[in-house]
């Protein structure tokens, strides 16, 4: 008996082998890797565009842009698209990794706003479609603070002591205590930095925790008065906590772009600009708008939607903020000295 | 024969995934790019007896010691307990230590975040019956906390598992000779039971040491532990070869202690890891 079951489940397995294998010469349908940040996309949109061109989508999430990098760089996976943002990107095309998009194949650019086309990091645009962008801010509860919020010194205010939420990730953390200080965040003056280093030191004892995605639970509940967070988050967490509100520091902060690239590991050149090309189609531009809560640099979807959304100076500051902002370019070799300082600070009693 | 045949998928298994990644993060570790190539160094060590790594290092250890003598204070008796309770009543007993366990790290140490919040369920009910609230989240005591409760079943199991296997007319030829209870337990059960308490000592002691994700999470990021250190080199600073060194250092610190504790344990003859 028992070895009838046995042979039984032997023949089934090879039929089940022999199947699965003559169906995959059957029809050969291409999957592409798509690599991108948690939370930024609206899920529905790669079901539609699977299948409208008959391509499967493995879809792939990452935290940081250094972590996406590291993953990249070895070149064991082979991803078609990718999300990171700026400095991430002018390091990666300094480095060769990534492919010149054929923009004959993605025609739904030219709704890209001009604003967004040849910025720094990828200087004549070959490189790079813009998919979000955003700025980093302060975001505070009003029942808490009573005075006007307009500048990062409120982060080093005693009186808020223990209730302030700051990230935990250098740049951003370093960068604000940079731009307090009124230098620029990509500085490589280790005088300035030092200056940095001690304002964070003497700014320790008042802050809660240094956290990532815990903000935002944290700011909606009502545990911490004050938080340093990105504005598309902010969108997301005014909504269900009305008490929050965003500012864009006068001092001036950082200003980012997430765009879409094609790394030289691909495999599947023309099917990541298919991919492209449809996130870039407005319809699914605006999907993604109303689901991420980020800012589209995309104009049709702009003018489509809420216009509560399009006129929220949070999503869409006006030009003479974005104007004080700065983006972030590679550190390059830098990047140790910004660690030492970041663990000085976390060593700090 | 047919012995070592079986053992060949497990030997293939330890040489591509424990021997071959050990001997890359080792190269890793004392090579650095020069512009011909790879060459040796041994700054990437040196650079680690910096006072400011150092002193991350003995924080570490402060920690991740207190919360295993915590645990082992909490856990002999408990294991004793156990070991003590009818057989029927024992497997129970033990199956409650290992439930919360088949939950996921991750979800337990969120759900104590919840839990030590300023508005979390404790200080709620701690208002309700006018007491003083608690703050101890995003401290070392909330992180303490945090070790104690995830590392505790490895400390209550391999004790349980000697104190069970404790031969009974030991003790009881011990009473006849007129010990009493506290001469029993010293002089009987706990010499007998030191391998257990050793193997737990280093099961809890080695997680505790390089956990990054309880320190993160119930610590608030306030300070780096040598799990953080060794995670950031990774990641955000992108410098694998000194992340290498710390992560060789920290083994050869686990394998001395290791050797230490076992050299104790091995004159009794037990359950211990090694």
């Amino acid at each position: 008996m028992k070895k009838l079951i046995k042979k039984c489940l032997l023949i089934s397995f090879s039929v089940l082998m022999i199947i699965s294998l003559t169906a995959c010469q059957g029809e050969k349908k291409v999957t592409i890797n798509v690599y991108n940040w948690g939370e930024y996309i609206d899920k529905s949109v790669i079901g539609e565009f699977e299948e409208k061109y008959g391509i499967n989508v493995n879809y792939e999430l990452f935290e940081t842009n250094e972590a996406m990098y590291q993953k990249i760089k070895p070149g064991a996976v082979n991803y078609d698209v990718a999300i990171p943002s700026d400095y991430m990107i002018s390091k990666m095309i300094e480095e060769d990794m990534l492919l010149k998009i054929d923009f004959d194949n993605v025609p739904n650019y030219k709704y890209i706003d001009d604003k967004f086309k040849n910025l720094e990091y990828d200087p004549t645009n070959e490189y790079s479609v813009p998919y979000m962008w955003g700025t980093v801010g302060i975001l505070y509860n009003k029942t808490m603070v009573k005075e006007p919020v307009n500048s990062w010194d409120i982060l080093w205010d005693e009186k808020y002591a223990k209730q302030i939420l700051m990230q935990d990730s250098q740049r951003e953390t370093i960068g604000v205590a940079l731009q307090k200080l009124g230098y620029s965040l990509n500085t490589n003056n280790l005088d300035e930095l030092e200056e940095a280093k001690q304002e964070l030191i003497k700014q320790k004892p008042l802050v809660l925790a240094y956290v990532v995605d815990e903000v935002k639970d944290k700011m909606i509940s009502g545990e911490a008065a004050l938080a340093v967070v990105w504005a598309g988050d902010a969108v997301v967490m005014i909504e269900q906590n009305p008490d929050l509100a965003y500012v864009v520091p006068e001092e001036g902060s950082n200003f980012f772009v997430d765009a879409m690239v094609i790394p030289k590991t691909s495999k599947h050149k023309k099917e990541a600009e298919m991919f492209i090309n449809f996130m870039c189609e407005t319809e699914i531009a605006l999907k993604n708008t109303n689901y991420i809560g980020y800012s589209t640099p995309h104009t049709e979807a702009k003018k489509m939607l809420d216009p509560k959304v399009a006129n929220d100076p949070v999503a869409y500051p006006s030009d003479d903020i974005l104007e004080k902002c700065e983006v972030y370019r590679d550190l390059g070799d830098m990047v140790k000295i910004y660690d030492r300082i970041w663990t000085e600070i976390k060593a700090a009693k | 024969m047919k012995n070592k045949l079986i053992a060949y998928p497990y030997i293939v298994w330890m040489i591509l995934f424990i021997v071959i990644p050990i001997l890359l993060v080792l190269s890793y570790s004392v090579t650095y790019k020069s512009d011909t190539g790879l060459a040796f160094t041994l700054q990437h060590y040196k650079r680690f007896f910096d006072p400011l790594y150092i002193n991350v290092l003995i924080h570490s250890m402060n920690l991740a010691l207190i919360s295993t003598l915590i645990c082992l204070v909490l856990g002999y008796p408990m294991a004793m307990i156990i070991a003590k309770a009818p057989v029927r009543h024992r497997n129970m007993m033990v199956l409650f230590f290992v439930i919360p366990m088949w939950m996921n790290f991750l979800l337990r140490t969120y759900s104590w975040m919840s839990l030590l919040e300023r508005s979390g369920l404790i200080n709620k009910l701690l208002k309700l019956l006018q007491l003083p609230t608690l703050n101890i989240m995003y401290t070392n005591v909330a992180v303490v906390l945090g070790m104690v409760y995830n590392f505790l079943p490895f400390m209550v199991l391999p004790i349980y598992s000697v104190l069970v296997k404790i031969d009974k007319s030991l003790i009881e030829a011990a009473q006849d000779l007129g010990a009493n209870e506290s001469e029993v337990f010293l002089k009987i059960t706990l010499p007998l039971s030191l391998p257990g308490v050793i193997s737990g000592f280093i099961m809890v002691f080695m997680p505790a040491i390089t956990t990054f994700v309880i320190s993160r999470l119930l610590g608030g990021g306030q300070f780096t532990l040598i799990g953080n250190l060794i995670e950031q080199q990774f990641l955000s600073a992108g410098d694998w070869n000194f992340g290498s060194a710390i992560s060789i250092l920290m083994l050869i610190l686990i394998l001395l202690s290791s050797l230490v504790m076992s050299k104790y344990g091995k004159d009794k003859e037990g359950v211990g890891l090694w």
